[in-house]
């Protein structure tokens, strides 16, 4: 195994500090440890105190397991990020112009682009959805991109979400933590604020209403329930956004018009934001045994009488296997060179590309193209002979559902672990919201962080934990 | 032939549904194959019947209906004129390019034993592969002789393994094989005129794309290529998006459907002079 | 707002409700049943299951009405609904689902019981037999609950729909438990029992006061000895007495008009709560025994039920 060297934000590899960084440097070397120690633990009971629901909406009663936290800061500097903030725009553009032509006239399989078995073979694709427009063309109105840093200027998009991404409350909650925990850390530095995602969502949601709705559109959140993992996060946003949280059954659909059951009879819903995935959202188009959704909910979508934040289908746009197309999408639609890079990736479909990939196994990251969550993926550099040899098999077996890729050199942060700071690895989801007049992003994002020392995989249910993420004016 | 349809379906709901959405495919398009002379649908309650068309082209009829319920009766009738075509349907509505019909459903996926019936046929011509598929499919299923079990909800491999099924089944079970053999297949639903056989049922059949000659189709449980007897309803990847009704009610525990369906057939003159003429 | 949410609302207050008026017929009962059998004592346990309206169900799986069963069917027994676990449990699935509408005193209060609960579950044996030391606590945890929420809902909660709902829940289920409580006891309040005298009932009296904290207000309010009619007139008739019918009507009529009020429409939930206030306004105790003390509950009783599903066909399904 080649040891890796990987780039610190904090120290970007040299002997100084990053500009950036400098106050929260003088922060860490003037306190110590206990002190830290101590911040963690108030910030633990802040967690179960303001988000009380961390810890009551779990399997267990009293001993729920918080994701942890981490409360050194995440630094990002203003400039850095404005990049970053481009380039996440222009994906998402990108995004829901294929999502529009996909279910439209499909001009980028006629330009020959991609892979017609892609699109019509994705099980995220839904023909139900095709020759349907959504309100103003936006497909995809919250979308969580997946960033890693490699280096000062090296980005990389790891992941596009474009389903119902989840995290965003971690976001909103781990800087509210840490304003109450660090107030003078806070006076310190210029923080781009992220506390008005909620209203900016709400704007978002609004703007997109049916342009049939009468006066103020009415917006609910459709959630799966309090047994659904994020239903803390449902029921928060829903709590910001000031709008109700629906259940499939407080729903129904009269001659393709959307009501919730009031105790003041039946009112209409204009948007719905929703949290359910398409197979359960309408046993009358998908899945018939699903008793989580409305039925009639796509013909009232069809009729143009309810707007769904994000629409139905836009899964097409996430898959891994299109993502390696994402250049050329952005290309294709916008003219424009994509500003944020993929990273290098091989589609075992391609002859070439897969002999590569079984030569060089060893060296990389094979994901199955619908995975999610760090499931179903074999990191090379990891495995045992015995791991590669069974993951082999499978994908030879079916080349088409795996993509491969170089193992990264995350970027690390100083983290503060067990036995004092140490740099962990982080990735970055950012949240681009996207309405009737155009995207917004909440500077930073949320930073996942493996708290393991070495390890790459961030994602909560494998032991990753979350931290504040600053963007702050260049210093 | 001139083909006069009366299909009525009668759902009883127990208790009394309080609420009931229902998306029906009752209605057939014209193409070559099939002229629609005169077709009606008739909801027996007071509500609106809203007709759109779905992805696939196939009409499709909603209506929502507040309760209480008991019972509710449906009629789809009307006339069709038939000509046979060999089984191909040509001017049909196509929404998809046929590679979208190489896609597996949770109804057709295929497993091993799906994938070998396609594998024991030796040819290299496709139509002929599919001719041999229908044989193949034909032997390996019996077909129930009380016809569509409706509450049924089997896959195509769940069916295959049963070794017998109704005419959905069997057309899944021909969807899924020509799949995995690499054709685009889908499954149609309408109906059979067998005259002088009482007790009619609705039939499914199923259709595969060839290139240059394009979709043709594949009756398995009559081991035939469709052709005056079919009268096509409504296409899609498998019985969901084509199967007559799907409904969901509020408050009711138990749900029964009965379908009657009544049809009487005869030579138009113009018709029998016609294929006279070819 | 959201039905289902004031559905929820509505039967959380219920159970609260209900779970504390459990704990207190346990109280009453193990007083009575600590008697000298002299006094007339013998089937407390029974009168408790009928008190809350379980005795048929009791019977479907226990053979004896004595401490120990009826304790584990009250207090534990997850197959009886109105036991106070399944009381806990319900209250604290209805509040899960309304989280928003919810103060975190509220939610506090509920859950805390509920870990109370988990943690005296742990520690004893399937049907073990539970000292009276461990159960007392638990009972009192339990009245502390519903004295918690109540005062959370009551201090912080917007007046709006969420709080009126949730209002009407605990006055119908309050009234629900005062009536059957007396009509459990409505033999030893009939006029002709006080020739029987003696202090033989003395003890049933007081114990229905004490089910429903009327003590010592008994006493504010009469300022002489024990009656039995004046019981019933205290639990029925007298308004200055919270948990008296005309009161939780008073309240009923209160909260739901002021929901009438803020939609714009009264309706029928509102028709038949003034009217039953009505009733129990212009009432007078020597009418109610005229009529017939059991016959009056039985009715009331049943008025109340109808009440509920006035309400839920009004607002809560539709």
């Amino acid at each position: 195994m080649v040891e890796q060297t990987f780039w610190d934000e904090m120290t970007g590899g040299g002997a100084d500090v990053r500009t950036v960084y400098g106050r929260v440097n003088e922060w860490l070397k003037s306190t110590p440890p206990d002190v830290l120690a101590a911040r963690r633990t108030q910030a633990e009971l802040l967690f179960r105190r303001i988000g009380i629901t961390f810890a009551v909406y779990g399997e267990k009663d009293a001993a729920e397991r918080l994701i942890p936290f981490d409360i050194i800061p995440r630094v990002i500097g203003q400039s850095e990020w404005s990049l970053m903030e481009k380039g996440l725009i222009q994906r998402v553009k990108a995004i829901n112009a294929f999502l529009c032509d996909i279910y439209g006239t499909r001009e980028i399989l006629r330009a020959g682009l991609i892979p017609p078995d892609l699109v019509f073979g994705n099980p995220h694709f839904r023909p139900e959805m095709a020759g349907k427009r959504a309100p103003h063309d936006v497909w995809v109105h919250i979308a969580g991109i997946d960033m890693v840093r490699t280096g000062e200027d090296e980005f990389y998009v790891l992941e596009d979400n474009a389903r119902t991404p989840s995290g965003v409350s971690y976001m909103l909650e781990n800087r509210e933590v840490m304003m109450r925990l660090l107030p003078d850390l806070f006076s310190n530095h210029r923080i781009a604020p992220v506390e008005n995602y909620t209203d900016l969502l709400l704007n978002c949601l609004r703007s997109v209403a049916p342009p049939r709705s009468a006066g103020e559109p009415v917006v609910a959140l459709l959630t799966p329930g309090p047994y659904n993992s994020a239903y803390y996060e449902h029921s928060f946003l829903a709590d910001r956004l000031g709008v109700e949280l629906v259940e499939g059954h407080d729903l129904s659909v009269r001659d393709g018009v959307v009501y919730m059951r009031t105790t003041q009879g039946p009112r209409r819903v204009d948007v719905l934001y929703r949290r359910i995935d398409d197979d359960f959202i309408d046993p009358l188009a998908f899945r018939p045994d699903s008793v989580l959704g409305v039925p009639g909910l796509l013909d009232a979508y069809a009729a143009g009488n309810i707007t769904l934040a994000n629409a139905i289908g836009t899964g097409v746009a996430d898959d891994k296997a299109l993502y390696t197309y994402m250049p050329e999408i952005v290309k294709f639609y916008l003219g424009e060179e994509a500003i944020l890079k993929n990273v290098p990736t091989w589609r075992c479909r391609e002859a070439d590309a897969l002999k590569y990939v079984r030569e060089h196994i060893g060296e990389l990251v094979v994901k199955e193209v619908n995975g999610s969550g760090g499931y179903g993926m074999l990191v090379g550099p990891h495995a045992s002979k015995a791991e590669i040899a069974e993951f082999e098999k499978k994908l030879v077996a079916q080349p088409d559902n795996y993509i491969a890729q170089p193992t990264l050199s995350l970027s690390t942060c100083p983290a503060f672990v067990e036995n004092g700071v140490a740099p962990r690895h982080v990735d970055l989801r950012p949240f681009v919201l996207t309405g009737a007049e155009g995207s917004r992003v909440v500077p930073g994002g949320l930073t996942r962080v493996a708290m393991r020392a070495g390890s790459l995989v961030v994602n909560s249910s494998q032991g990753g934990g979350t931290k504040d993420t600053w963007v702050i004016e260049d210093a | 032939m001139r083909i006069q349809i009366h299909h009525e379906i009668v759902q009883t709901f127990d208790p009394a549904a309080k609420g009931l959405i229902e998306s029906l495919r009752l209605a057939p398009r014209s193409h070559e194959g099939q002229h629609v002379i005169d077709w009606r649908i008739d909801v027996e309650a007071n509500c609106r019947l809203r007709r759109t068309e779905d992805a696939f082209g196939n009409f499709t009829d909603m209506f929502s209906l507040q309760g209480p319920i008991e019972t509710l009766r449906i009629v789809a009738e009307g006339v069709i004129e038939t000509f046979d075509c060999a089984g191909v349907v040509r001017n049909s509505i196509e929404r998809f390019p046929p590679e979208l019909f190489l896609r597996d459903t949770d109804l057709t996926a295929p497993d091993a034993a799906l994938r070998a019936l396609g594998a024991t046929i030796k040819s290299d011509d496709k139509i002929e592969r599919l001719h041999g598929l229908l044989l193949v499919v034909r032997e390996a299923m019996q077909d129930n002789e009380d016809g569509e079990s409706a509450a049924s909800g089997l896959t195509a491999a769940q069916a295959l393994a049963a070794g017998k099924g109704g005419t959905r089944d069997l057309a899944h079970v021909f969807v899924a094989s020509a799949r995995a053999m690499g054709a685009p297949a889908r499954f149609v639903s309408g109906h059979y005129f067998d005259d002088g056989k009482a007790g009619a049922q609705c039939h499914s059949w199923a259709e595969a794309y060839v290139e240059k000659v394009g979709w043709i189709g594949f009756d398995p449980v009559h081991c035939i290529c469709p052709h005056e007897s079919h009268v096509r309803i409504a296409c899609g990847l498998d019985w969901l998006d084509a199967g007559p009704v799907r409904a969901a009610s509020l408050g009711a525990i138990a749900q029964t459907m009965a379908v009657i369906v009544r049809q009487s057939g005869f030579q138009h003159a113009a018709s029998a002079q016609l294929q006279g003429q070819q | 707002m959201l039905a289902r949410t004031a559905d929820n609302l509505f039967w959380l207050a219920r159970y609260v409700e209900r779970a504390e008026f459990t704990a207190r017929i346990i109280d009453i009962t193990a007083r009575l049943a600590a008697l000298p059998k002299a006094y007339g004592g013998g089937a407390e346990w029974e009168s408790a299951l009928s008190a809350v309206g379980s005795l048929e169900r009791f019977r479907e799986t226990y053979e004896k009405a004595d401490e120990p069963s009826v304790i584990e069917f009250l207090i534990f027994d997850p197959a009886n609904p109105s036991s106070i676990r399944s009381c806990i449990e319900s209250a604290r699935t209805n509040a899960r689902a309304v989280r928003t509408a919810l103060t975190a005193d509220m939610w506090q209060s509920i859950n805390s019981a509920w870990l109370e609960l988990r943690a005296l579950e742990q520690m004893r044996a399937p049907f073990e037999r539970m000292s009276r030391e461990r159960t007392d606590p638990f009972l009192d945890v339990v009245k502390a609950m519903s004295r918690d929420f109540d005062g959370a809902a009551y201090r912080n909660m917007l007046r709006n729909d969420a709080y009126w709902f949730s209002r009407l829940g605990l006055y119908m289920e309050r009234a629900d438990n005062t009536a059957r409580i007396l009509d459990v006891k409505y033999h030893v309040l009939l006029p002709e029992t006080e020739a029987v005298g003696g202090s033989l009932d003395y003890f049933q009296w007081t114990s229905i006061l004490r089910a429903v904290s009327a003590f010592t207000a008994y006493h504010w309010v009469y300022r002489q000895s024990v009656k039995p009619w004046l019981i019933a007139d205290l639990l029925i008739l007298k308004k200055e007495m919270p948990r008296s019918l005309v009161s939780c009507y008073d309240n009923l009529a209160r909260n739901l008009d002021a929901i009438g009020n803020a939609y714009g429409v009264q309706g029928p939930s509102q028709r038949h709560a003034r009217a039953m206030l009505l009733r129990l306004e212009s009432g007078n105790v020597e009418a109610v025994f005229e009529r017939g003390l059991h016959e009056f509950l039985t009715e009331f009783i049943a008025d109340n039920t109808r009440l509920g599903a006035i309400v839920a066909e009004q607002y809560l399904v539709n």
